[in-house]
């Protein structure tokens, strides 16, 4: 596959760069990235992703854009508000690149889709902002045996981490289960800086770049945690958990699970559904 | 072309209908499809490329033989791979 001057030209940026040269852009070309959540974290992701080059970009989503997606969610415009998510993210990645292969799933992440949806992708970018999401997610792909990238976001803190298989703790070793219903606020509750969904979204998005070019290390058996009001960026070592219920050898979870969402009070259902789509 | 009968160019490439960054993209292109130990040809145009694009190149890892005049205006700079 050669390139055409006017890939040469867009990439160029990519291609001058020792550690990613020609191969890295092909490798960055062949590659499949499945972004969960087209919401704060999903949306730069998705951008980086797509003026990356990245081949295939799945999106998926059950959600409509709403007006108060708009202070982080980029992707969308004020022209969107009320069309499906996945749509919106999709038109402006194919505006940004049309190179980019884009593949909308607009339903809810459950039990009992997310492996079929999943299977074809090399890389998962976990976007979503509940953590019976977060922990489907990471069920699944290691079940899967597919690597991706957590993160979370609230008020003005964010997080990520990177599970590959074989290399360092999933997002169960850690967290072990999912806190007590409403024990822990949402970011509808809580709040969050736009720009926090931005640079956390963006660090996903570089883990992805990393994963399909090889280039560095990933953020894996590490997590990143950043504090906005205290210029804070920490990297911290995280164990591997030998009894962890899904990724050691003898797992006691060997089906997905659909926990409970939090019921917050005053919510409608189309509220609930936007949380879980951050 | 290469009066030099040390080495053998294995491809050419003309860089002179482009501007930097992407004259170095271009060398950097061509000299990736080669094998280690190839030798390269680049023509280019005085100024700006035959300042950047051999210390680009160097700065690659690769290795400088020859830069022979053409006395239009333009070079000849023939690289061997060596990264």
């Amino acid at each position: 596959m050669a390139f055409t001057d006017e890939q040469l030209e867009r990439y160029s940026r990519h291609i001058i760069l020792k550690e990613v040269g020609v191969k890295g852009q092909k490798k960055l070309m062949a590659g499949k990235v499945l972004i969960i959540g087209a919401g704060g974290l999903g949306a730069p992701a998705a951008m980086y992703l797509a003026a990356a080059g990245v081949g295939t970009i799945g999106i998926a989503d059950a959600d409509v854009v709403d007006l108060s997606n708009l202070q982080r969610q980029v992707i969308h415009t004020t022209d969107d508000l009320g069309k499906p998510k996945v749509q919106s993210a999709a038109e402006t990645m194919k505006a940004i690149n049309p190179d980019v292969n884009v593949v909308t799933y607009e339903d809810f992440i459950a039990a009992n889709n997310i492996a079929d949806i999943i299977k074809d992708y090399d890389f998962v970018l976990d976007g979503t902002d509940n953590f019976p999401a977060k922990f489907l997610i990471n069920d699944a792909c290691v079940q899967a045996g597919i690597p991706f990238c957590h993160a979370g976001i609230i008020r003005f803190r964010g997080q990520l981490m990177t599970w590959v298989p074989g290399e360092g703790p999933c997002y169960r070793c850690v967290f072990k289960e999912p806190p007590p219903k409403d024990a822990v606020p949402t970011c509808k509750q809580a709040g969050v800086i736009g720009a926090m969904a931005g640079v956390i979204g963006c660090l996903q998005a570089m883990e992805a770049v990393k994963f399909l070019t090889g280039a560095g290390e990933l953020l894996t058996g590490k997590l990143l945690t950043y504090d906005a009001l205290t210029n804070t960026i920490r990297t911290v070592n995280i164990p591997e958990d030998p009894d962890c219920a899904v990724c050691s050898d003898h797992p006691t979870i060997t089906e997905l699970i659909d926990y409970e969402q939090a019921a917050c009070d005053g919510l409608s259902k189309d509220d609930v559904a936007e949380a879980a789509a951050e | 072309m290469a009066t030099n009968e040390n080495y053998t160019i294995a491809d050419t490439v003309d860089i002179t209908d482009v501007v930097c960054p992407v004259t170095f993209v271009k060398a950097k292109v061509a000299i990736e499809e080669l094998e280690l130990g190839e030798v390269l040809s680049v023509h280019l145009n005085d100024g700006e490329p035959l300042l950047n694009v051999p210390r680009s190149l160097k700065e690659e890892g690769h290795q400088i033989l020859a830069l022979n005049d053409n006395e239009d205006g333009t070079y000849d700079l023939i690289v061997k791979k060596n990264a």
